[in-house]
């Protein structure tokens, strides 16, 4: 029987690809979830290729940036805490049951990482200190841990599409080698999409391989997408910069070009206040509430936080510099492909989602800032994934081998006529998702502004030729990406009409009580919206003062 | 973005080439490796840790080329700064095991 999602796939030839792979797992994307997943899949035995479309080391938010880690000690009362901690702030709507295996599961592999060599500091007890990870350290060592795991890895080789069999189970995947101009098939009996969120190219720290090119390519085979209204995270940095790494403003005073404290603006709370002057005019900031000890250690925790400044000669202490919000979209948000189960298995048979690239609502419901809890969620839903594709994919191997189809549409087998250029399709997207005043706080009328352009855009490039060559085929289906990812989110902003985690609207201002669901999307040509309802249980906080 | 190359200390290794994760660089034959996207950089910095003859340098702007060259006195101070400041490198210790990160996340609102 033929699934109606695999009806009019291009199949795939046995000729097809200059490089061709056959493994038990592929996963796609090299960051803290794809190698954890690559790791985890090898250990149990499968044959794994990872495929990053930049550097397996360097790709992703994590390696030039790092992050905090949501790592709590096995005390039960500590857990309780940190479970309850962020809870009001993303909606009421993370899973505890999630939330506790994510802490274990972070638990056990940072101890790791540990034993894998990461030189974790110790404090002046001599104890470790584990909730913090240098990010080009760490993801030196998953590159070598992957390779030692037994697992290949292929660099600068974006995934274009994914490859169904005919009863619509994923297969595999093609790509092209962006450097050598090869073509490559894998074919595979799972594949883990750890491809990342999706940044929407605003040069944020390391966002700009995070084009949610993965969850284009899962869409295509019908995979679900959950939270995507929780999508319009904004990084704050210094305004020349690309550096939006945010934890030391909280020891900042914001202001204006007359030297006028903005009074109320800060790094959390006070975030919505900076995007609401910056419409009108620049905001000043300078950390001038650290103490010479707060500033010795800022040095020591974040190196890279100082380099835009001692290169453009400013002391951000005791200088006022010009700063802005870069939107990071879903990568710090909770948005992402919906999992079913315990392994991260999307609704499609054989595809797997992990890390940014799936939903972290069941951790940290509609709010994240990034870091901690999407980096706890990035290798605890790597390892996870890992393990779950591993035995599917070494059964699916086992059974009869079927014929191949072709999963990707835009950019590579549309059948029109029409050129179209990936860059301008790229700055039609962001002139809809970059401004504070659509995206930051969302209205209807505004999101129904956008959304006449965008679907008109997407229809148009659907109806367009494929892409006229391979170099310019990656930079299609990132702009389709951008595309396809800037309409689920407004899609499913439109539809959650109250303020709840990140997503805010300017004529619902409050959170609804009756809308303590999640928000389903999908579908590319037409998207989508379920609501599901979920038995949600609040986590115990601990009584007032035994809070750890 | 990625502004130099400094052709008196690469050594033709295309390190940067494979690392670079938005694929900025060409390799040329005998010569140092061309920018050739500049465009695509995203100002990670990552192509200065791995050089490992310090031989590039990133301004800061994200957002358009900076107008500095390898002769600048800021340049000639600063070039290899980052790889030094995380003690990658020969002769160096990482200083991963000096991250300070828990006292601030310990203090921060």
């Amino acid at each position: 029987m033929t699934d109606a999602r695999v009806f009019g796939k291009v199949p795939l030839s046995g000729t097809d690809g200059s490089r061709r792979y056959d493994v038990d797992v592929l996963v796609l994307g090299g960051g803290p979830a794809g190698t954890w997943a690559a790791i985890s899949a090898a250990a149990r035995g499968a044959s794994v290729l990872l495929a990053d479309k930049g550097y397996c080391g360097t790709s992703g938010a994590t390696a030039p940036s790092g992050t905090g880690i949501w790592y709590v000690e096995p005390d039960r009362q500590a857990r309780e805490d940190a479970k309850a901690s962020r809870y009001a702030l993303g909606g009421h709507l993370a899973e505890p049951a999630w939330m506790d295996r994510v802490l274990e599961q972070t638990w056990v592999n940072l101890h790791h990482l540990a034993e894998w060599g990461y030189p974790f500091p110790v404090d002046q007890d001599g104890k470790p200190q584990r909730n913090s990870l240098q990010g080009p350290e760490y993801m030196r060592l998953m590159r070598k841990r992957v390779k030692e795991a037994g697992a290949q890895i292929i660099d600068h080789s974006p995934a274009l599409e994914l490859l169904v069999n005919d009863d619509g189970a994923v297969c595999g995947a093609t790509g092209v080698n962006r450097q050598s101009g090869d073509t490559w098939v894998a074919r595979a009996g799972a594949v883990v999409i750890a491809t990342g969120g999706c940044a929407f190219l605003s040069r944020a720290l390391g966002c700009n391989v995070l084009t949610g090119d993965g969850l284009l390519m899962a869409a295509e085979v019908g995979a679900e997408l959950s939270g995507m209204e929780f999508s319009n995270a904004y990084g704050l940095g210094p305004a020349f910069s690309s550096v939006t790494k945010s934890l030391f403003y909280n020891w900042a005073t914001f202001y204006r070009a007359d030297g006028s404290e903005i009074e109320g603006a800060g790094s959390a709370k006070g975030r919505g206040l900076i995007a609401d002057t910056l419409r009108t005019e620049p905001v000043y900031a300078q950390l001038d509430r650290a103490d010479a000890q707060l500033q010795a250690w800022m040095r020591g925790a974040q190196p890279n936080f100082f380099l835009p400044f001692d290169r453009q000669g400013i002391d951000p202490f005791t200088q006022r510099f010009p700063v802005t919000l870069r939107l990071e979209g879903t990568v710090r948000g909770t948005g992402g492909l919906n999992v079913v189960d315990g392994h991260c298995a999307t609704n499609v048979p054989g595809l797997y989602a992990a890390g940014d690239a799936a939903t972290r609502e069941l951790i940290c419901g509609g709010f994240t800032g990034g870091g901690s809890h999407n980096a706890a969620w990035a290798l605890s839903s790597g390892f996870w994934a890992g393990a779950g594709a591993a035995e599917f994919g070494r059964q699916a191997k086992a059974s009869i081998r079927r014929g191949a189809l072709r999963a990707g549409e835009v950019g590579l087998h549309t059948r029109g006529q029409q050129r179209w250029d990936a860059n301008e399709v790229v700055r039609a997207v962001q002139a809809e998702v970059f401004p504070y005043e659509r995206n930051w706080t969302r209205q209807a009328d505004l999101l129904e502004d956008s959304l006449t352009r965008l679907d008109a855009l997407w229809t148009r490039i659907r109806s367009s030729a494929p892409a006229a060559d391979l170099q310019q085929a990656v930079r299609a289906r990132e702009a389709a990406a951008l595309l396809a990812t800037s309409r689920w989110m407004y899609r499913s902003a439109l539809a959650r009409t109250e303020t709840r985690g990140m997503h805010r609207r300017k004529e619902h201002a409050v959170l609804d009580t009756s809308q303590r669901h999640r928000l389903v999307s999908g579908g590319l040509d037409e998207v989508w919206l379920r609501r599901e309802d979920k038995a949600y249980r609040t986590p115990q906080a601990a009584p007032e003062g035994v809070s750890a | 973005m990625i502004e130099i190359v400094s052709a008196t200390r690469c050594t033709g290794c295309n390190i940067c080439v494979h690392a670079c994760p938005t694929n900025v660089f060409e390799a040329v034959p005998a010569a140092p490796p061309r920018v050739a996207r500049q465009d695509d950089c995203q100002t990670c910095f990552m192509c200065e840790l791995y050089c490992p003859e310090d031989a590039l340098y990133v301004a800061p702007i994200a957002d358009e080329a900076a107008r500095i060259s390898e002769q600048d006195a800021s340049v000639q101070a600063l070039i290899g700064s980052y790889r030094r400041d995380v003690g990658w490198g020969r002769q160096r210790q990482s200083t991963a095991a000096a991250d300070s990160s828990f006292e601030l996340l310990l203090r921060a609102r």
